[in-house]
């Protein structure tokens, strides 16, 4: 069914704008050449014909598809934090269609948390992972755990780990409560090179929260936690990276505060860095209580979009850390402009109809995120709030430096990971369409403005958008422009 | 002007008051200060019907069903009375008798309890919001009798009831909510009817149980239908708050409280901030006394305030039916009377 790409030979995708800003590369027309999975070039149509015409063993033509001027080719993007849910919840999400949703959302690699069932804390539970994620599609890169069954009590055999194949070391969900233990993984780690990833959380100052502590969860009953539970987390553990030299990446800043600390150690020297989802980008509490407020809607507005109202207590809004205030949201998306937040992960949460249709306390944290992330981020640079180099920039290469991973370029050579998307289109989001089991997600309903056409992983399509073709390569022989 | 009024297009005046467009009574947030008064108004015809030991048929043939989550007794019986006088047919489900304590999920209760016939749900809750669950997925009326810390709109009612009753209106008057404001669904309801209709709120307890940003709720959030602003303050100090008060709401303290250590001790709060005979003489002459019950006397209200001369603690559990007829009817009423 599918049309693949044969060995040795090469595909020139070509026509769109390209952005590929690990090599500051801004072209409003260009294109890249692929062949065996990599990139052979990149440039424009002058630049790519003088490449293919210094080959001198081509054994067929170069396939040339055209693809419309408005599209953006960019690299394929890298998310350092999804949950894929097996082994142990495949009722939420499975590899192949956690994958699936990535390849949806324009993501061709996606670190996994081993919060599953068993814990990804042995070589063993890797190699699970590594089998199961075997012609995903996309590049799946696990996390394995910090302490042994993330329990917070042990460290896990870090070094085996490492071996085994994990990109970083993380108890998310969990966070390390003890400064002893946080410390002793901070310093295990070091010669591994590998970063400890903190979900910032003191659990005694959050308690029993289910939201951001503010006016809304006032007028909501909820309980709810304050800022300052992220804040006092991520200061005690900048302390421990004064302390050991560790590389630490903090895992979904909610906080103006955190974005506050984290660009202090960084101007320090410390070897921190920082993720943050689009939902905290784009939402805020308001949400929750079924308001539309903060950057989405007011872009979505600015846009001329419907922006439908949602339900109260919607538990598609519960996550965590929770969604904050405009002004956090605010203070996030400067932060990714800056570059002080390296990159813009999905924390991509999938639940079951079951875990979230019943009270708010009641239901389970998380947001089913690969699929909308961006789209919703897009409505920022359409407004002008955000920089679309900035944006792509903290979706590939930042992402990819951060933890020192072979992607997020395509610089000749690099792997043809690349992901090509409308700017353009509106279409309204239905979670029943979703590839991800998990359709929970704050934005049913919602218009939003850019959509991706394309993914390919390795040089093969692993996406295309229009299900009627779902899955063929993008050769689309008629689409040959010459 | 009359002829040109007349060439239009007949205005369909609806039949219901305005009032009866609403489905559900989940919360006072949304409620104008026309609705409310309406809702008082028949609260008033609902108390000459008592009186009158007459009973009414705008909910005959339909079933009422009592869905308690948590314990109660004066809110279960009371919406059960008021259901009665209406003419429906009540059930009462409690969570302990139910196949809620075998996991059933609220939204599965509810589609069962309509396939069997029920079309008003009143429900309480620990959980926020549960009522809000339900009324999206079932049809018919969802009354809230308490969720979580949320709200307790029908309470509200019956104390705005029963302090206009004796004030006359509480517009301008400085009403005091005293005591655990943070865990208080009561207070919550409260302080939206309140402000809606014109009444000054302050909000008297040590900070650990004031609920966060109260103000910056408050003031955000205008009256619907006049646009006017919410009076609310904050007073840590009960001589400051009581002075020149028309009345009183002491809310209950729980126990649990003071064991989560957001108190030192419940005899350090009796001591700070206990509604004594002393600290009443701080309100105007004759300020009301409210409590929406369980009382713990002698912590959070003196014995002697709780049964003493200014104390409406009794007629507010006397109104409450009364108050929840009119809701009912207001509700439920206006499909039985179309």
């Amino acid at each position: 069914m599918r049309r693949t790409i044969g060995p040795r030979e090469v595909v020139v995708l070509h026509g769109a704008r390209v952005l590929d800003p690990s090599q500051r590369l801004a072209l409003p027309e260009g294109g890249v050449a692929i062949r065996d999975g990599r990139v052979l070039a990149i440039g424009t149509r002058a630049q790519l014909e003088a490449a293919l015409a210094g080959l001198d063993e081509l054994e067929t033509a170069p396939r040339w598809v055209s693809l419309p001027a408005r599209y953006v080719l960019t690299p394929g993007f890298v998310d350092l934090h999804a949950h894929l849910r097996e082994p142990g919840y495949e009722a939420k999400e499975t590899i192949q269609t956690g994958a699936r949703a990535a390849a949806r959302g324009g993501f061709t690699t996606i670190c996994c948390m081993p919060n599953t069932q068993p814990v990804l804390d042995s070589a063993a539970t890797l190699a699970l992972v590594a089998e199961r994620a075997r012609s995903a599609a996309a590049r799946v890169l696990p996390i394995a755990a910090i302490s042994k069954g993330e329990s917070g009590k042990e460290l896990s055999e870090m070094a085996e780990l490492a071996q085994a194949g994990a990109v970083a070391f993380s108890d998310d969900g969990r966070p390390v409560a003890s400064s002893r233990l946080m410390r002793l993984a901070l310093a295990y780690a070091e010669p591994l090179g590998l970063p400890v990833v903190e979900h910032c959380q003191d659990e005694d100052l959050v308690g029993g929260g289910v939201m951001n502590e503010g006016p809304i969860s006032t007028m909501l009953g909820l309980p709810g936690w304050p800022a300052a539970g992220e804040d006092v987390m991520l200061a005690r553990d900048l302390a421990l990276v004064r302390l050991t030299g560790a590389k630490y990446h903090a895992a979904h800043l909610s906080t103006a505060g955190a974005v506050a600390l984290i660009r202090q150690a960084k101007a320090e020297g410390l070897p921190v860095t920082a993720e943050v989802t689009p939902h905290h980008l784009l939402l805020t509490d308001a949400w929750v209580a079924g308001e539309r407020t903060g950057p989405l809607a007011d872009a979505l507005r600015e846009l001329g979009l419907p922006v439908p109202p949602g339900d109260r207590y919607d538990t598609n809004t519960k996550v965590n850390p929770p969604l904050r205030t405009a002004r956090d949201c605010q203070a996030l998306i400067e932060g990714v402009e800056d570059g002080t937040i390296d990159a813009i992960a999905t924390d991509h949460a999938p639940h079951t109809w079951v875990d979230k249709a019943c009270e708010y306390g009641e239901a389970a944290f998380g947001i089913s995120g690969l699929e909308t992330a961006l789209a919703g981020l897009l409505a920022l640079v359409h407004t002008e709030r955000l920089s679309l180099p900035a944006l792509i920039a903290a979706l590939t290469i930042r992402p990819a430096r951060a933890w020192n991973l072979p992607m997020g370029s395509l610089a000749p050579g690099a792997q043809a990971d690349l992901t090509i998307f409308d700017p353009r289109e509106d279409w309204t989001v239905d979670p029943a369409g979703f590839a991800s089991l998990g359709k929970n997600t704050p934005l049913a309903g919602v218009t939003l403005r850019g959509r991706v056409r394309e993914t390919w992983l390795g040089g093969q399509s692993v996406y295309r958008a229009d299900g009627d073709r779902d899955g063929e390569s993008a050769s689309a022989d008629t689409d040959l422009s010459e | 002007m009359r002829a040109i009024t007349r060439e239009r297009e007949p205005v369909t005046e609806p039949i219901a008051p305005r009032a009866a467009i609403r489905r559900h009574l989940l919360d006072l947030d949304d409620w104008t200060p026309d609705e409310l008064s309406t809702l008082l108004e028949s609260a008033e015809e609902m108390c000459r019907v008592r009186l009158r030991r007459e009973k009414l048929s705008v909910l005959s043939g339909q079933v009422l069903v009592n869905l308690f989550y948590e314990n109660s007794t004066r809110t279960r019986v009371s919406f059960e009375l008021a259901g009665r006088a209406l003419g429906a047919d009540i059930t009462n489900v409690t969570a302990s008798a139910s196949s809620v304590a075998k996991g059933e999920s609220l939204i599965d209760t509810g589609r069962t309890l309509q396939a069997l016939g029920a079309s008003v749900f009143v429900i309480r809750s620990g959980q926020s919001g549960a009522p809000d669950l339900l009324a999206r997925h079932i049809g018919g009326h969802v009354l809230n009798a308490g969720d979580g810390w949320h709200a307790h709109p029908s309470q509200a009612l019956l104390d705005l009831f029963t302090l206009t009753r004796h004030l006359g209106s509480v517009a301008g008057r400085r009403i005091v909510i005293l005591g655990d404001i943070l865990h208080s669904r009561v207070a919550r309801s409260n302080i939206w009817a309140l402000t809606a209709m014109g009444a000054e709120v302050v909000l008297c307890a040590p900070p650990t149980l004031l609920p966060p940003e109260a103000i910056a709720l408050y003031t955000a959030r205008l009256v619907p239908g006049t646009g006017a602003c919410r009076h609310v303050t904050i007073e840590t100090n009960v001589s400051r708050a009581l002075a020149g008060a028309d009345a009183v709401m002491a809310l209950r303290l729980q126990k649990e409280r003071q064991q989560a250590g957001l108190l030192p001790s419940l005899r350090e709060y009796t001591r700070t901030y206990g509604l004594t005979v002393a600290r009443m003489a701080l309100a105007r002459p004759g300020a009301l006394v409210l409590h929406p019950g369980p009382m713990n006397e002698g912590v959070e209200i003196e014995p002697a305030v709780a049964s003493g001369a200014q104390s409406v603690i009794e007629e507010q559990v006397e109104n409450g039916v009364a108050v929840r007829m009119a809701a009912l009817a207001m509700l439920a009423g206006a499909e039985a009377v179309a």
